[in-house]
């Protein structure tokens, strides 16, 4: 297909429009037996005329298409730590520590070392936690937010919210950023410390807390040292702290292992 | 460029040949699937080091115990690299359809899964992500369904800020997205449009276009104009999308191509063009256009025609809105570069993919069918002569071509006047030669225009033996009435 040399040239040059050339249409133009008209025409989103490009776009969803890519290699680097305070984990790639920082520090409670998934979590929690306010203003008032992005409802208890998440959301019954604040001081582990044996609280790393742990009731084989585990759990307060920024109640996993 | 896993995805030691037949393959298949309106595909996303690639324990099958010895390491080993190692490997057995078989069908699995993708051991969440991934991408409904307990934990994360975790969060999720209306039926309620208009605003590239493959796969749903795009167009997803559709430098074609689709599924099915018009739409992919056209010329256009596609589509339908014509006419269109563009675009097509130029030219169409200016741009950019060279190509480019000069021929006089003495008549002639009917007819249309509006034509018609041409068609039904009437006209004026 030749086109005009001057074409490029058009398009580089600025806007602009074409003076249009005088219309004149004469009744009998497009008069049976002949049909034309101008027309618009639109094409619905199942019609065969999309046929062809739809399966181009599958058939590069797919990978099937060649194309001139290399993934990047990543860079690997003398080992590092983590620089913050109580947390010895080191990386050699700046990815690995990138996610590690994301998940376990950026959006973590200054009170209670409880790391959250998102800054949004992390602001319901701090409000419905450590805010006396809170508590004060939620006997009058519904004050528990949804968790939903988006979902603008309220309620009065954290159970009603917890019943509202699973109806009407969706959610598991057991979603694990949501976990019931009992009694007035922080959690008690009866209701949410629950902790298999592979949480990570080793090393004097940061408490993960309740917010992200690995549900005992999940693992496979049910073992006797689980029960044993959750035992102890119970048996030490929750406001005694094994040196600073260990997870509450419990020493490192290599003592908790030695009890097996 | 965009895909900047693809280089790993080819199997070693496959020939051009072997390749070739498989993409055949596979377009036969996607065809035969389109037809029934089950046109799905899932994304995989694979990011293997290089040292597992050659360490040769890809491809592994699992047994139960495997399975198990895995998990239990991953959830209670003593040392990281270990329970990170278990994980990988079950990963990589993962992509096995008899692993993921028999690990779907281990009571408690998917708990433990689950427990481990919400754990705070960073590496280890991500290595359960993947995990999670290769089971998503299944093509087995059972497998991909057994996911379902862990998307409410895979829409929080999507608030986060690690960009590779969130990447793999919605490449999981898209796959999941179109395993069926039950999965879609779940995932609305929790808030799936909310939590991706939050993620939208990263800045990262490689989260933006996995974002864009997850929400395009929404919106293809076949519920999609009933139940899912009112509520996107409710949220702050369009100008979000429209704003990564800016041409400039910072347009990154991976992305773009991801919401141009996402686009494409809006508009098409006609729920409410006007607000995206309102948003400014029509601006933002008119010069989109010219953009794309601009890296043709340049030559910048390895896999371009994938993002060219969606974006003439949105263009074409969105021109048959009325409010295009309340918003003050084809305002943003009147700039004839758009014709411009479209040529370079065309001419782009027919070396690169012939099959998508009916797409270029139902664009055509729309832009000239009520247009006096872009009429007359065809004729003073010298684009008549360019149509007529792809009259050849195919029955169904053919029609399109004609439609849009009888577009042209039907403003009148002064128009015609242009269109002939020129190569149009003897092109005309020859398409009278085909037998295809449609093609015919539309050939019928546009002498009758000519003949009509510049009479010297039907006197050049008859010298270049018009009428002969015209007899092949008597008899025919569809035909005839119209030949008639020509042949009238040619000899009696």
């Amino acid at each position: 297909m030749q086109l005009p040399p001057a074409l490029h040239a058009r398009l580089v040059a600025g806007p602009g429009s074409a003076e249009p050339l005088p219309v004149e249409r004469d009744p009998a133009a497009g008069a049976a037996p002949f049909r034309f008209a101008a027309r618009l025409v639109r094409f619905p989103r199942e019609h065969e005329f999309f046929e062809d490009g739809d399966v181009q776009r599958h058939l590069y969803l797919q990978d099937v298409l060649t194309q001139v890519a290399e993934a990047p290699e990543r860079p690997r680097v003398p080992e590092f730590a983590c620089q913050v305070a109580g947390c010895c984990q080191v990386f050699d790639t700046l990815e690995d520590y990138e996610h590690h920082y994301h998940t376990q520090h950026r959006n973590t409670c200054s009170f209670c070392k409880r790391a959250f998934p998102s800054g949004h979590l992390l602001d319901i929690h701090i409000l419905e936690w450590h805010d006396s306010l809170f508590q004060i203003l939620s006997q009058r008032q519904d004050m528990y937010q949804c968790l939903v992005e988006g979902c603008t409802e309220k309620f009065k208890t954290s159970k009603d919210r917890k019943d509202h998440l699973v109806r009407r959301h969706l959610y598991p019954a057991d979603f694990r950023f949501d976990r019931p604040k009992e009694g007035r001081g922080p959690a008690t582990p009866t209701a949410s410390l629950q902790v298999s044996a592979g949480a990570p609280g080793d090393n004097g790393k940061q408490s993960e807390g309740d917010a992200m742990e690995v549900c005992s009731e999940h693992t496979l084989p049910p073992t006797e040292p689980t029960g044993e585990r959750r035992a102890c759990s119970r048996r030490i307060p929750p406001t005694i702290c094994f040196g600073h920024g260990a997870s509450r109640g419990f020493k490192s996993s290599k003592k908790r292992n030695k009890h097996q | 460029m965009w895909n900047r896993r693809q280089g790993r995805l080819r199997p070693v030691g496959c020939g051009v040949e072997e390749l070739r037949r498989r993409r055949r393959e596979r377009e036969a298949a996607l065809r035969k699937a389109r037809r029934e309106q089950q046109l799905v595909s899932k994304r995989l996303l694979r990011d293997d080091t290089p040292e597992e690639a050659e360490s040769g324990c890809m491809d592994l099958i699992l047994g139960e115990a495997e399975i198990q010895q895995f998990l239990w390491s991953a959830q209670r080993g003593t040392e990281e690299k270990e329970r990170e190692g278990a994980l990988a490997s079950l990963r990589r057995g993962l992509q096995r359809p008899e692993t993921q078989q028999t690990f779907i069908r281990l009571e408690g699995s998917m708990r433990t899964l689950v427990g481990l993708l919400t754990s705070n051991q960073a590496l280890l969440q991500l290595e359960a992500a993947r995990c999670l991934h290769e089971l998503s991408h299944s093509e087995q409904s059972a497998v991909a369904e057994a996911c379902l307990p862990a998307t409410s934990y895979l829409l929080t994360y999507l608030s986060g800020h690690s960009s590779d975790f969130i990447e793999l969060c919605l490449y999981t999720l898209g796959n999941l997205i179109v395993e069926s209306e039950a999965v879609r039926s779940k995932l609305l309620p929790q808030g799936i449009v909310p939590a991706l208009a939050a993620c939208i605003q990263s800045p990262h590239q490689t989260v933006l276009e996995a974002l864009g493959y997850a929400l395009s796969q929404l919106l293809q749903a076949k519920e999609a104009p009933e139940k899912i795009i009112p509520s996107v167009l409710g949220s702050t997803l369009p100008q979000h999308m429209l704003q990564l559709l800016q041409p400039g430098p910072k347009l990154n074609p991976g992305v773009a191509v991801e919401f141009a689709w996402c686009l494409h599924y809006i508009i098409c099915s006609q729920v409410n063009n006007a607000l995206l018009i309102t948003h400014g739409a029509l601006s933002t992919l008119g010069l989109l256009l010219l953009d794309l056209a601009g890296a043709v010329q340049r030559s910048e256009d390895a896999g371009l025609e994938l993002l060219v596609c969606p974006v003439l589509r949105c263009l074409s339908n969105l021109l048959t809105e009325p409010a295009v014509d309340a918003v003050g006419g084809q305002m943003e269109l009147r700039d004839e570069r758009i014709v411009a563009s479209l040529f370079i675009l065309l001419q782009f097509f027919l070396q690169k993919q012939p099959s998508l130029l009916p797409e270029g030219l139902w664009l055509l169409n729309n832009l000239t069918a009520n247009s006096p200016s872009f009429c007359t741009s065809l004729l003073s950019l010298d684009l008549i002569e360019p149509l007529l060279q792809l009259l050849p190509v195919s029955n169904v480019v053919s029609v399109l071509v004609l439609t849009v000069l009888c577009n042209v021929a039907e403003k009148g006089p002064a128009y015609c006047w242009h269109l002939w003495p020129g190569p149009l008549l003897s092109s005309l002639l020859d398409t009278l030669a085909f037998s295809d009917t449609e093609v015919v007819g539309q050939t019928l249309e546009l002498l009758q225009l000519l003949f009509l509006y510049r009479p010297e034509t039907a006197q050049a018609f008859l010298q270049q033996s018009g009428l002969q041409a015209l007899k092949r068609h008597e008899e025919e039904a569809q035909l005839q009435d119209r030949v008639h009437a020509l042949q009238q006209t040619a000899l009696h004026g």
